[in-house]
């Protein structure tokens, strides 16, 4: 066997497929919730331009979840207190958009360093410090099954709640604020959901990663469409099929899940670039003819 | 003086002031309904915060404001609010239609009933003000002249008694100028809505307005044009000697002095385009 057969074999190997599809049944239903959360919540990311925002909450979200693993408590718990320390600081001290990306750039490193003191200091298996940074939910268990369901459920009627106010207040703050919207409780209350909904995608595809399923997915649909209905359903769909994919895809290899998850979603994001290409061309055409 | 139960906007010894700064003070005025008043001044002399203060989000500082005979509060649905080319998100993903909408409904919580009748409306508006043939348009690809047509079907969506326009025409070509001051004129000759529109550059509406409201140095002139767009009038009020130059129908000002300190809230205007 050639050097570049054992790396395939590490990637892509189906043996035993059908009894290791039910190890991961668990796995398969949180993703598909995590893919609900992901794919909605990334519309308003495009939206109120927060894809830096992203990044640095889920920096502070690693550092909750060594610090839970350091302490032997509930990862995912862990998870979510740090992104909402994360979120709630940059809604309040950034609510200004020039000021946001600078307080996201202080916070940001010091998660990670408080992150890797707390992993420096863990004496556990090395596998699970490596799966906070990129990715772990082929090992869901049960209590953490609830957390990621119950969590994604809150997240799911929050935006249920807010969406057409959020949108407005996201798309044309001057109106919306003159037509009485709380655009300013809006946007922090957005931030927490935004924390919320970082912190399960940590679960997935690790702290590194999040991006690939709260900007990616929406960023795709964007571009082939703005149909207030059809971009968040789009959405979903990528960030879903990139998770699902990639859980399916992941299942024989020893490789962590997040590459896979990566590469579905940035080939679909490609895809409806190159779809969405005529678009500007179309609308220009459209309308010098009518 | 008690204000007048059926001006559309009524202000009595109205003052604004920053601290110590008094933008103006002791304004009376009455908007009649159907009327067209235009707010000209020069940057940082008040016209964004008389604008607020209409929309219910900046109290005064002294004396009485009423909207429609009641005192001005945020989201009300008599008046229509068109505000500068360029306020919407360069990242909203929305097309026209959705943006008149979100002038319905966008602001209530939960979820949207499905309601042919509210989108019916929608295309009746859009229709109204020309904007039907790029409905389906992504406001990102719109150029500046067709989004602020898409933002007055917005304003008018709530079928409005006020419309209130600040700065609607800045940086748009003088064709779309044209084309948004008459879809605002015709309006208010058909439903009697009465016009509050702020602009530094009065030419493009000099023949549409009934009166002038003129902010500068923490004082007013309220008239018509003739009477308040004269040398006389100008450098009374600058309290300097001001030239008011008409050539055919266009009116230039020249010899206004500049401002020291450029007000704060307003920073985004090109400073020196003046009326």
């Amino acid at each position: 066997m050639t050097i570049a057969d054992g790396i395939w074999q590490q990637i892509f190997n189906f043996d035993h497929y059908g009894e290791l599809l039910a190890l991961v049944r668990n796995s398969l239903v949180a993703g598909a919730a995590l893919g609900l959360v992901g794919g909605l919540v990334g519309v308003f990311v495009l939206m109120r331009d927060l894809p830096f925002a992203v990044h640095g909450i889920s920096e502070m979200s690693f550092a909750g979840a060594s610090a839970a693993l350091l302490l032997g408590v509930n990862i995912v718990g862990g998870s979510i207190v740090g992104s909402l320390i994360a979120a709630g600081a940059i809604g309040l001290l950034g609510a200004r958009a020039r000021d946001r990306n600078s307080v996201i750039g202080v916070v940001m490193p010091f998660g990670l360093g408080l992150g890797v003191l707390f992993l420096a200091l863990y004496k556990g298996r090395a596998a699970n410090k490596f799966g906070i940074l990129t990715g772990q939910i082929v090992a869901v268990d049960t209590p953490q099954m609830s957390w990621l369901l119950g969590t994604s459920a809150v997240v799911l009627v929050a935006l249920a709640a807010m969406w057409r106010p959020l949108a407005f207040a996201s798309a044309d703050p001057e109106v919306a604020e003159a037509r009485g919207v709380p655009v300013r409780a809006l946007s922090f209350a957005f931030m927490l959901v935004l924390g919320l909904a970082v912190a399960l995608s940590v679960q997935v595809v690790g702290a590194l990663l999040v991006l690939t399923l709260v900007v990616t997915p929406a960023a795709a649909a964007a571009r082939v469409t703005a149909s207030p209905v059809l971009l968040p359903a789009l959405s979903v769909l990528f960030a879903v099929v990139s998770i699902e994919g990639g859980i399916l895809l992941a299942l024989g290899g020893s490789i962590p899940i997040s590459p896979y998850v990566t590469t579905i979603s940035f080939t679909i994001y490609v895809v409806c670039r190159w779809v969405g290409r005529h678009r500007i061309r179309r609308w220009g055409a459209a309308r010098a003819t009518a | 003086m008690r204000p007048t139960p059926a001006a559309a906007v009524s202000l009595r010894g109205a003052a604004l002031s920053y601290g110590e700064r008094v933008l103006w003070q002791g304004l009376d005025l009455d908007v009649a309904p159907g009327e067209f008043l235009a707010v000209l001044g020069p940057n940082g002399s008040g016209k964004t915060s008389f604008v607020r203060a209409l929309l219910g989000q900046r109290p005064l500082s002294d004396g009485t404001l009423t909207v429609l005979g009641r005192p001005p509060r945020r989201g009300s649905r008599d008046i229509g609010y068109v505000p500068q080319q360029g306020t919407l998100s360069t990242h909203a993903t929305l097309r026209a239609r959705d943006l008149v909408r979100l002038g319905i409904d966008g602001h209530r919580f939960g979820p949207r009933p499905r309601t042919g009748a509210v989108r019916r409306r929608v295309d009746e508006i859009l229709i109204s003000v020309g904007a039907a043939a790029y409905a389906d348009v992504p406001v990102g690809l719109l150029s500046g002249g067709e989004r602020q047509r898409v933002r007055i079907g917005q304003a008018l969506a709530t079928d409005p008694r006020i419309l209130l326009c600040d700065e609607p025409l800045l940086s748009l070509d003088l064709h779309h100028q044209r084309a948004v001051t008459e879809l605002v004129d015709a309006r208010r000759r058909s439903h009697g809505t009465a016009v509050v529109f702020v602009t530094h550059e009065i030419n493009p509406v000099l023949g549409l307005v009934d009166r002038v409201l003129y902010l500068a140095r923490g004082g007013f002139r309220v008239g018509a044009p003739d009477e308040v767009l004269t040398s006389e009038a100008l450098s009374r009020l600058y309290g300097t000697q001001v030239d008011v130059i008409r050539v055919r129908d266009r009116v230039t000002v020249v010899g206004v002095p500049d401002e020291a300190a450029q007000s704060p809230h307003h920073p985004e205007l090109p400073h020196g385009a003046r009326p």
